[in-house]
């Protein structure tokens, strides 16, 4: 054992021994130097390997999950995934509501027909009428806007964090245009 | 050569940055840093004469850190947030200076996993400020105006406090096989060689170190942790798919061909976005995909 082994053991059991140096000066010193350190106690307990598969499988029952959705930053990145999901959910949900509805119109006698509508329609305020188009077509825009970036994506192309960012916020830019034209322009 | 370098070093640390030089992010104060190391150390020797009372700063900016908290031996109290408040001054630049300071000198109950204190080790990942991110590569923001929130990662089980169950995330990764398999011997009998080329396509693959940040970063991760292998581990299948080495290209698609393993990810694209060492798991993600497609 070389001299500096020995001086590295012994110092390692001065540090282990509770009546050490080192315990009997850190507190004045800490408190003359105004500095707060907090002592620590060692407080382990020695458990057989059946006994610590116990508590920890005890543990793993009652363990907590973690935040997630609250918590995450909103990014344009999950912000339009969610959205486009969400369109797309709105777009079919429509398209089958309406079509069980035409397929059972002539059973309780609805009007359902393109001119029966097109007429009730023209007979809204303008307001209703507005909101009502951009609504329909908000949906399909963004989600045909935002399927162009991911047929681009399944090329593995347009795949960087600031491409990423830039696409998305023309996506957006787009949808808002497109949907303005469909509701007021058209 | 030793000691002069070292001295040059803290001669050059001691100086001090000019006042016109705008500071976006908290640096370590150098006076107070020096008479904080020397008051850490001169207990030992016992020269009490030269232990500096640390300068007290004259504008302390004081920042608000509210830290996840849930403890295993009360697991019935829900998790908490707990705040704690520090001078920037008297800390280091990054996060995990800040949570190593409120552990050492305010809450020695506050737990969380941290090595290697330079992004190399992934031990001290954990979702700061909304993203996740190593705490060890994260300023501490000095608005102090602005209030700082840390949680674990996001949707995994907590064992204290900051520390996440990674049980799950390992048994993916041994799913994947991560090693080279071959069946024949190396050409020369020495060593598998590869062309600069080929080892080109591992760049930006072999950096991963499985810090977890991009896996519990997407939600689809989140609802199908389960099953579906997360970007990390999709990226660490695409070290191996990709490399020109491993003869098992085949058979590691073949093990992602189903409805879950892979094809969970919808491009939400989280991943590469909150990557601590710049990597692009989606990119990869992507490169299988296009490879199943094509073959």
């Amino acid at each position: 054992m070389s001299t500096s082994r020995i001086l590295q053991t012994s110092a390692r059991r001065a540090l282990i021994r509770p009546t050490s140096l080192v315990a009997k000066f850190a507190p004045p010193a800490a408190f003359a130097t105004n500095t707060h350190y907090v002592q620590r106690r060692q407080v382990t307990q020695q458990v057989s390997q059946s006994t610590g598969e116990e508590i920890l499988a005890k543990q793993r029952l009652r363990r907590p999950v973690s935040p997630h959705l609250s918590i995450y930053q909103p990014q344009i990145t999950w912000y339009l995934s969610a959205l486009n999901r969400i369109t797309g959910v709105a777009l079919s949900g429509s398209l089958y509501l309406f079509s069980a509805a035409y397929l059972a119109s002539p059973l309780f006698g609805w009007h359902l027909e393109s001119s029966a509508i097109a007429a009730s329609f023209a007979a809204w305020p303008i307001v209703a009428k507005v909101l009502t188009k951009s609504a329909l077509a908000f949906p399909f825009v963004f989600h045909t806007v935002n399927s162009l970036r991911h047929l681009t994506w399944d090329m593995a192309k347009q795949i960087t964090n600031k491409q990423v960012q830039q696409t998305g916020w023309a996506a957006v830019g787009a949808t808002a245009i497109l949907t303005l034209y469909l509701a007021v322009g058209l | 050569m030793a000691a002069l370098r070292s001295s040059a070093r803290l001669a050059r640390s001691l100086r001090v940055p000019p006042p016109s030089f705008a500071r976006t992010y908290a640096t370590l104060n150098p006076a107070v840093a020096v008479s904080e190391a020397t008051s850490q150390s001169t207990p030992v020797k016992g020269s009490k004469g030269t232990v500096q009372e640390p300068a007290p700063s004259k504008e302390p900016k004081i920042k608000t850190f509210h830290i996840y908290r849930w403890n295993p031996d009360e697991p019935s109290t829900k998790p908490r947030m707990q705040t704690y408040t520090l001078d920037l001054n008297k800390t280091g630049p990054m996060m995990l200076d800040a949570l190593i300071r409120i552990k050492n000198e305010i809450d020695p109950t506050l737990t969380f996993r941290r090595s290697c204190r330079e992004g190399i080790c992934g031990s001290c990942a954990m979702n700061i400020d909304g993203t996740n991110t190593l705490a060890c590569l994260c300023r501490i923001p000095t608005e102090t105006t602005k209030e700082s929130r840390i949680y674990p990662l996001p949707h995994t089980y907590v064992v204290k406090d900051l520390v996440p169950d990674m049980t799950q995330f390992y048994k993916q990764y041994r799913s994947i096989k991560p090693y080279l398999q071959r069946d024949t011997p190396p050409p020369n009998g020495k060593e598998y060689l590869q062309s600069p080329a080929e080892r080109r396509k591992l760049d930006g693959l072999y950096e991963c170190i499985l810090c977890a940040c991009c896996s519990t970063s997407c939600p689809s991760y989140w609802w199908n942790s389960e099953e579906y292998l997360g970007p990390a581990i999709l990226l660490q299948s695409y070290r191996w798919i990709a490399d020109s080495r491993d003869e098992r290209k085949a058979e590691r698609l073949d093990a992602l061909n189903n409805s879950m393993s892979l094809y969970r990810c919808h491009t939400i694209l989280n991943c590469t976005r909150t990557c601590p060492k710049g990597l692009n798991p989606a990119l990869a993600i992507a490169e299988i995909k296009k490879s199943m497609a094509f073959t």
